[in-house]
């Protein structure tokens, strides 16, 4: 049995061994991004023969008075995750590598949340967020004589809403990035600091975070990405609302997509996301070219 | 050696191939061999998501009723709800039932695109076919007056109100409010001596231009004209609804701090008690019940106090019971045959409506949840009388409405892009109901030039 396996191993040409792998990625990951250019051009409903409309999709998109709106939502979510989301695994992660004991119990505290399903997550926020006085936040917030607060239902109050759970859901993953990059700092390092007389927050400043700089442009990046294509968190929580307040970019190609009752607009939808990759990807290319100096 | 080679490659590549076409196959479409054996199988709409055991034991009593007199066909019940967000796409996929419902407001646009079946043979072979209301038969056809479906339920909007509540305020649960006045001054009452909000309004997933609409109807004005072609969104009557909402929301606060609700989130906030009134279709009592488990003695049903304006109406509205586009010939008659066992026979014939009584007892679920016409009034009024000794609902409580609807004008929804309408009021509902500085006169044109655009 095993000698077969073996002839066969060196007999067969690679790609035969791969195709399986190759099938799976191609089906599921190419197929779908290729049929998405095509249908960029075509008026469809998946029932009846799709029709050639050349750039109309295009043209429409940028003539929805919405676009502006999900554009603005989304950089708005993009700079509060930024401000709000960024730091925190980097701090956390600062603090658990400083820790002697039970640093296993932290990690595990800090990723928690991801292994929780997001949909859950978000019922479970719901809850937090009830705006009347006798909501979860709301309640203890009124302990200390604040609030109540109007999470979701005040458009000023949504997104900031969201950018806190989502930091809450997703921060643990990058704590561990930032932990697994602090072992590699040399411990000589701190106490030649120490010897220095530096204190805790000179150590972090000239020691940790000139040793992060790599992992931090990389995980800016990713965040950057991520964010630009948030969608769970306005979906569930919010509908997009109230009054468009936390209307995404991505909301709006699923609305194109499968809001309309009466079938959804397909291409308009599969046209907003092509210049959403294209400008995520043209600014990621940028975001090297300017850090490439930096992280060397 | 080399043949070896040789030989193995072939088995390779055979084996690869195999396994393309397992895929091949996994993602075509898998073409019924059904008619072959000499039945017919279709899925039908069974139950809502998170129904109750007994809903699902009595509709597959039917089916199993059905299949007794048509042993040629096949029906297996599936649990589905109207979803606009999935249909398309569960249609592309062949993921929908045969037959399901959708809302009166979808029919035409569905057979525009093609994506319901032509079913107007099938349905002129059933007996009725002629006695049909006609208002009511026009919600199933389309722009080419083909008819695309059953119509198999209607409702006309009412008050639903909860006694307990009415109770606790110190207003009496026998007298619910007749006048948008008195829905404001009944609000504030229970805002103010219970925990629960007055009066709430849903806003989002079009349901907040739904029941805007609804209101604008109460007092008086339209959305559209009755071709469809002008929008009137900035009417009196709409500027009206919304600052009392204004009010109620930012005066007198007895609108509660939660304002993101739909159907079936407001129903749920209903049954647990934390709403004092609100609109919906007259017949959500049976989803209150069979999803929501509402305490039966709490709930309440008032005709929907509508203002003197000559115009001021109840919005009407329904379900057709349409047939997938993807279903062969054969499965669309037996379509038509199922719905017409298990969803129209009983509207018309006391004898039907006597049996499906009959079952539904047998499961306990609510019986006599008010409807209205879907042929003329004395059809109805037989039947009605047919099922009165089955009748379980509270309907002592919920005769403000029985006995107020039938003086009360009907009008259906907007003509032309219904629910795009309904999107665009959402906003707008939504903006008032979270922006105590919200400018309605700006908000009601902007909304009307949004939805002038899409009327052409």
């Amino acid at each position: 049995m095993s000698s077969l396996l073996a002839r066969a191993r060196a007999a067969a040409p690679p790609v035969v061994f791969l195709l399986p792998m190759l099938l799976v990625f191609g089906l599921f990951s190419w197929w779908p991004i290729v049929r998405s250019f095509v249908m960029s051009v075509q008026q469809t409903n998946l029932v009846t023969d799709p029709v050639f409309v050349g750039l109309d999709n295009f043209r429409a998109v940028l003539d929805d008075p919405l676009l502006a709106t999900a554009v603005q939502n989304t950089l708005w979510f993009a700079l509060l995750a930024l401000v709000i989301g960024y730091p925190v695994p980097l701090v956390l992660a600062v603090i658990m590598s400083d820790l002697r004991r039970a640093r296993g119990l932290y990690s595990l505290l800090a990723y928690l949340p991801v292994v929780v399903p997001p949909a859950v997550a978000v019922l479970l926020w719901r809850f937090f967020y009830d705006a009347e006085p006798t909501g979860v936040f709301n309640s203890v917030l009124g302990w200390v004589g604040l609030g109540p607060v109007p999470w979701l239902e005040d458009p000023s109050w949504a997104m900031p809403s969201l950018v806190i759970e989502a930091t809450w859901a997703a921060a643990g993953g990058t704590v561990i990035i930032y932990l697994a990059a602090l072992v590699s700092v040399p411990p000589e390092l701190y106490d030649a600091a120490e010897v220095d007389g530096a204190g805790v927050l000179s150590k972090v400043w000239h020691v940790t975070l000139p040793h992060l700089r790599g992992i931090m442009l990389i995980t800016l990046i990713l965040q950057i990405i991520g964010t630009s294509q948030v969608f769970l968190e306005p979906y569930l929580f919010t509908d997009g609302g109230p009054d468009n307040a936390t209307l995404t970019v991505l909301l709006l190609v699923y609305d194109y997509a499968f809001a309309n009752t009466t079938g959804g607009d397909y291409g308009k939808a599969t046209a907003l996301s092509l210049m959403l990759a294209g400008a995520l990807a043209l600014m990621s290319v940028v975001y090297f070219r300017v850090t490439r100096r930096w992280s060397e | 050696m080399r043949i070896h080679h040789r030989r193995l490659s072939a088995l390779a590549t055979i084996a690869s191939l195999a396994a393309v076409s397992v895929l091949a196959a996994a993602c075509g479409s898998s073409d019924d061999d059904n008619e072959s054996s000499g039945k017919v199988t279709i899925t039908v709409e069974g139950w809502r998501p998170g129904d109750e055991q007994g809903t699902i034991d009595a509709v597959n009593k039917q089916a199993e009723a059905f299949m007794k007199e048509n042993p040629d066909i096949v029906v297996k019940p599936v649990e589905w709800e109207w979803n606009a967000e999935t249909f398309a796409t569960q249609l592309a996929g062949g993921q929908l039932p045969t037959t399901f419902r959708v809302p009166f407001t979808d029919t035409k646009g569905l057979a525009e695109r093609q994506q319901i079946a032509d079913v107007t043979d099938d349905v002129n072979a059933l007996p009725y076919a002629e006695d049909f209301n006609p208002s009511v038969l026009a919600a199933a056809q389309g722009t080419d007056g083909k008819i695309y479906g059953l119509p198999t339920d209607v409702y006309g909007v009412g008050l639903h109100y909860n006694r307990d509540l009415f109770e606790q305020a110190g207003l009496d649960p026998d007298q619910p409010p007749t006048t948008w006045d008195e829905v404001e001054a009944d609000a504030k009452a229970i805002a103010d001596k219970t925990d629960a909000a007055g009066y709430v309004q849903m806003s989002t997933n079009n349901t907040g231009g739904w029941m805007l609409t609804t209101l604008t109807y109460a007092l008086g004005g339209r959305m559209e004209n009755e071709d469809g072609t002008e929008a009137s969104i900035d009417n009196d009557a709409t500027k009206q609804g919304l600052e009392m909402l204004q009010t109620m929301r930012w005066v007198d606060d007895s609108m509660g701090s939660n304002t993101n609700f739909e159907w079936g989130t407001i129903n749920e906030a209903f049954a647990a008690g934390k709403i004092g009134m609100y609109m919906s279709g007259s017949d959500v009592y049976n989803a209150l019940v069979t999803t929501n488990q509402v305490d039966p003695d709490s709930y309440g049903l008032a005709a929907l106090p509508l203002s003197d304006s000559p115009d001021a109406g109840i919005l009407g509205g329904g379900s057709v019971a349409a047939v997938s586009a993807k279903a062969s010939p054969a499965e669309q008659e037996a379509a038509v045959k199922w719905n017409d066992f298990y969803r129209e026979r009983k509207n018309y014939d006391p004898d039907a409506a006597v049996a499906d009584a009959e079952v539904l007892k047998a499961s306990d679920q609510p019986i006599g949840t008010p409807t209205l016409p879907i042929f003329d009034q004395d059809t109805w009024q037989q039947v009605q009388d047919a099922i009165k000794p089955y009748v379980n609902v509270p309907r002592d409580q919920m005769t403000s409405f029985t006995d107020g609807v039938f003086d009360q004008q009907l009008v259906p929804e907007p003509a032309a892009h219904t629910q795009e309408v309904y999107g665009i009021l959402d906003s707008v509902v939504q903006k008032v109901l979270t922006d105590e500085n919200a400018d309605i006169d700006s908000l009601l044109a902007d909304a009307n030039d949004k939805a002038q655009a899409l009327l052409g």
